[in-house]
């Protein structure tokens, strides 16, 4: 649904927090009890913007940064994914936009109403709380959660705020062990003492939330798939390893990606990442370094430009002697998404283009279970020590 | 001119002939038949004798013995198909058209405005109806009147080049023909050429043989009507409500002649009254001489044969039209000859010379005010009155010319409203103001509405096809010689000119029909635009009042009137909604040649007009399907 016209502003933030300011420069006309905090007095801001806009007889519009990869940019110097400039206009009074617009007001509404009353919930249930039928229709504000989320994440970029901030959340994913005491919501919490589940990391990290307390851990492990962060706990690999065991579940999500960064850069670990050996593994590995497209606005709070690829890699089945049959046959999609990979500028390292070019030229892809073929513990007892001891590692 | 009883015999001869059932039902006329018979056989025992069955092998002189003239009445009674006699119901539709086209011509001629009746009533038995059309022209001389209506190829109309309806002076006599083909009657006529004189009453019979008149009854009578003619001729025929059905072909006739008033009585007793649309007759049409571009070899033989003028160069000047003294002196030139040459002298080879000279002399194009077409404002109103539709235009091309005869064409479309909408357009065709109902596809006019790519202008079209959609394509074909491709007059030869031309008038309109049709696409666009921002407001106007506290009433008036001032378009078309004509300066649209109509019709009624009337009526399945269609368009609004 976003406009293809693409129109340089100075940015909508700025538009944004100019409304706030004027807001708060006009004093306290309105009557807000300021428990929304600042999220609250952005959004206030935004809707004071339209409403100024639809008393001067403009077309009320938004222009809304763009998400997607026309408009993100590597930053080579900071090594990370950053948001360019380029916004959108999403004016009212447009068929295209008319829809979203009126979604984003009426998201914008539901979302003070949550900063109103303090509570926090998931962005399905704000699906659920702001669907409902259209007066004298048969239409429905949202017909699904996949209208409802982009129209948060625009918001989150468009008053400039976190989604943390918004006191909305994804689902949460991914479990953590390791050697290290933490206080949870005001729990204090052994991750040394979590059992077969973990710690189930939840979707809100931020430091009022998590508080790190002391550690003894030496680095960060962070596993794509759970079933074999499974296979590292049983073996107590963080205990002999002196390390913090991490899995997202797939592709990691805010919560997991967010606590591997205020664990890089308040505790100065060092963080590997282990995941498949084929193009999907690559790109998680690139979310965690470099930040995502889609959440470009939030790399600098999220990417861990330090993170180092410890596998597997596609030179992995000859160095370990794995037999052909425990290989995947590289499928279109594969391929092509491959090379898609080898196109963004963060893979442009010479070593990068070498190991995706090597996958390619197997034609093979290798999940990480491939290594059990050898024995059930292969992976935590030789694979990974292995690697650490060679300082074999893509950076 | 009563003649002998002979001729009588040989017409039932030719009804005998024919097998007709009819003969069985009329008693007096089987008994006159027997009789003949025998004279018949009489005859041919003669004949059988010398020629006959016997094996003998056949001479020149026993072939000569059977060899002779066959007069124009015997071939076309015996052909005719030619002449639209093919089944019951065309022959039905060829009387009546016969008869009006001679009296539209007839009163035209003598200005006067026509009012004709037109009567068709059925007689016992199922097939047999009388058809009677009077008119108020000047009526004929006595003398004329057995010629005129019982001799064929008897007219005014074939030496001359003007326009007219009738051409060959077949028309009239066939029908009077077939009828007494078929039923064994005489053809019936009334004629009055001024108040102080009493009508002349004849009955006349054909001479298929001879092609001549047999006059059966001749008196005087007293009649209520001042001056005009009136014919009656009973016939064998079939009456259909419908297509291609007499009651179609007088309603075209009204369009294409606002001038005339028509009152029609069915066989079924229904009267019908076609008012005149318009007090003026069309413009006096002058007769043209022919012009050196449109003639042939043999022609110009018998012309210089039967031309009274003694030097080819009054001869050339005097004989065709656009041939001045210049043009006289290079034909001359060319062909070798003198303009002091004389006629008499001239050979075929020389003849043939002057011919060659005519095709490589620059001529003049033939004047053009010979011709009379209907005009665009006359087309419009008479589409008005028959079609309900939502846009109409017409267009008239200047004239122009094929084979040296000066023609001009004129093409009205109707779009929209009631015309039923899941089937093809309608094309309905005229030549000299006469409806063409048989033989659509191999006429040069429909030729062109093929050749159109309707798609480029908006409208539906398969490849090959007719155009589709809620379409009417009226093109009228006008000249002072129209080149049918059959005596029966029902389609106009493929000449390039004339496919050039119509295609023309066809673009010229379709181009403003695609101004309409894109107009109303942008106005629908603009009210469903418009009805997504009003579903919307309300929403916006909630979210913005709980974060702002701002009213929320206020907020949706602002609102609603951004939206009416965005969607502007379709704001000025619902304003003027219940006007029916709008006319604005500067639209191209809406010039003299364009009427749009607003039509908002409530979904039970549909179209009863002439034209969609019949067909819809047939199609109940797509009657059906049209009201669905408005029900929801009204829904959606």
């Amino acid at each position: 649904m976003a406009k293809k016209s693409v129109k340089k502003t100075v940015g909508v933030r700025g538009k944004a927090t100019s409304g706030s300011k004027k807001k708060s420069a006009r004093g306290s006309g309105k009557v807000r009890n300021g428990k929304g905090g600042d999220a609250g007095e952005k959004i206030l801001g935004l809707a004071e913007m339209v409403v100024s806009q639809i008393g001067a007889a403009e077309n009320p519009s938004l222009s809304i940064p763009i998400r997607s990869l026309s408009n993100v940019s590597f930053n080579a110097r900071k090594r990370i994914i950053e948001m360019g400039d380029n916004t959108s206009n999403r004016p009212f009074f447009d068929l295209g936009n008319a829809k979203r617009f009126m979604q984003t007001m009426l998201m914008s509404s539901e979302l003070l109403k949550l900063q109103d009353q303090a509570k926090t919930t998931s962005i399905r249930d704000m699906f659920y709380h702001c669907k409902h039928t259209i007066e004298g229709t048969r239409e429905e504000t949202f017909d699904g959660q996949d209208e409802s989320d982009p129209v948060i994440e625009d918001l989150e970029v468009t008053l400039g705020v976190l989604r943390e901030e918004l006191r909305v959340f994804a689902n949460p994913g991914g479990s953590m062990v390791g050697p290290m005491t933490i206080r949870d919501a005001g729990d204090e919490i052994e991750l040394s003492r979590m059992g077969s589940g973990g710690w189930a990391v939840p979707s809100i990290v931020e430091p009022g939330v998590i508080e790190f307390l002391k550690t003894r851990a030496k680095f960060i492990l962070l596993i794509e798939k759970a079933a074999v962060w499974m296979r590292f706990n049983e073996d107590r690999f963080w205990e002999s390893h002196n390390c913090m065991i991490i899995h997202g579940g797939g592709q990691p999500p805010r919560g997991v990606r967010r606590l591997c960064h205020r664990m890089v850069y308040e505790l100065g670990l060092p963080l590997y990442v282990l995941v498949d050996n084929d193009p999907w593994g690559y790109y998680i590995y690139s979310v965690v370094k470099q930040g995502s497209i889609n959440l470009a606005f939030e790399s600098a709070r999220m990417a861990v430009p330090k993170a180092r690829f410890i596998g597997m890699s596609s030179y992995d089945a000859a160095e370990f002697d794995l037999s052909p049959s425990v290989t995947i046959r590289l499928n279109d999609k594969d391929i092509a998404r491959a090379k898609e990979i080898m196109a963004y500028p963060w893979f442009q390292d010479r070593r990068w283009q070498r190991e995706i070019k090597h996958m390619l030229k197997l034609g093979v892809k290798l999940e990480l279970e491939a290594l059990s073929n050898k024995e059930f513990s292969f992976i935590a007892d030789t694979y990974v020590p292995h690697k650490l001891k060679q300082a074999k590692w893509l950076d | 001119m009563h003649t002998d009883q002979d001729q009588q015999s040989l017409l039932f001869v030719e009804s005998a002939e024919l097998d007709s059932p009819v003969a069985a039902q009329s008693p007096a006329v089987m008994e006159k038949k027997v009789g003949k018979r025998k004279a018949v056989a009489r005859k041919s025992t003669s004949n059988t004798k010398s020629t006959g069955k016997s094996n003998a092998p056949m001479t020149a002189e026993r072939m000569a013995s059977q060899q002779r003239e066959i007069s124009i009445s015997e071939f076309f009674a015996k052909n005719r198909h030619l002449l639209g006699f093919d089944n019951k119901r065309k022959a039905l539709l060829t009387t009546v058209k016969e008869a009006v086209d001679n009296s539209l011509d007839a009163c035209e001629e003598a200005r006067i405005l026509p009012d004709l009746s037109i009567c068709v009533t059925q007689l016992e038995g199922d097939d047999r109806f009388r058809v009677t059309v009077r008119d108020n022209g000047p009526g004929i001389v006595k003398s004329q009147i057995p010629n005129i209506f019982g001799k064929l190829l008897y007219g005014s109309k074939f030496h001359r080049l003007k326009m007219c309806r009738g051409q060959q002076g077949i028309g009239i006599s066939a029908a009077g023909m077939y009828g007494l083909i078929t039923t064994g009657r005489p053809i019936s006529i009334r004629s009055r050429t001024s108040p102080r004189k009493p009508a002349h009453h004849y009955k006349l019979a054909i001479d298929t043989k001879k092609n001549r008149p047999d006059i059966m009854h001749d008196d005087e009578v007293e009649v209520d009507w001042p001056h005009g003619t009136e014919v009656s001729i009973d016939l064998v025929a079939a009456y259909n409500k419908g297509r291609q059905g007499i009651d179609e072909y007088i309603e075209q006739a009204a369009i294409a002649n606002p001038h005339t008033r028509i009152q029609y009585m069915n066989p079924l007793g229904e009267e019908i009254v076609y008012d005149r649309g318009v007090d003026e007759l069309p413009v006096e049409t002058r007769e043209i001489r022919p012009h050196p571009h449109g003639i042939e070899l043999g022609t110009l033989l018998k012309m210089l044969k039967e031309t009274e003028r003694q030097q080819v160069g009054a001869f050339l000047q005097g004989e065709f039209s656009r041939v001045s003294a210049t043009v006289c002196k290079k034909v001359c030139d060319e062909a070798g000859l003198t303009q002091r040459s004389w006629v008499k002298q001239i050979d075929s080879g020389t003849a043939e010379r002057i011919y060659k000279a005519f095709q490589t002399v620059k001529i003049m194009a033939p004047p053009t005010d010979c011709l009379a077409p209907i005009g665009t404002q006359q087309i419009l109103a008479g589409l008005l009155k028959g079609l309900k539709a939502e846009f109409y235009t017409a267009s008239t091309r200047n004239p122009t010319v094929y084979r040296g005869n000066p023609f001009q064409v004129e093409v009205g479309l109707a779009f929209g409203g009631n015309l039923p909408s899941d089937g093809l357009a309608r094309v309905i065709r005229f030549a000299n103001r006469v409806p063409l109902l048989y033989q659509q596809s191999h006429c040069a006019i429909f030729r062109s509405v093929l050749d159109t790519n309707w798609r480029s202008y908006g409208v539906s079209q398969s490849s090959g096809a007719l155009p589709g959609g809620p379409l009417v394509i009226m093109v009228h074909f006008a000249s002072v010689w129209v080149p049918f491709t059959s005596e029966s007059k029902e389609a106009i030869a493929d000449y390039d000119e004339i496919r050039k031309e119509v295609g023309l008038a066809i673009r010229d309109c379709s181009r403003k029909l695609q101004t309409f049709i894109r107009r109303r696409k942008r106005t629908e666009r603009e009210s469903e635009r418009r009805s997504v921002f009003f579903r919307y407001i309300p929403e916006v106007a909630n979210a913005l009042q709980a974060i702002t506290g701002d009213a929320k009433d206020g907020l949706m008036e602002r609102l609603n009137e951004l939206a009416r001032m965005r969607t502007e378009l379709a704001d000025r078309e619902m304003d003027e909604h219940g006007q029916i004509i709008k006319r604005t300066r500067k639209d191209p649209l809406l010039d003299d040649s364009t009427v749009i109509v607003e039509r908002e019709t409530p979904a039970d009624e549909h179209d009863e007009s002439l034209f969609g009337g019949h067909e819809a009526k047939r199609m109940g399945k797509g009657v059906a399907s049209k009201r669905k269609r408005k029900v929801s368009k009204k829904k959606r609004r």
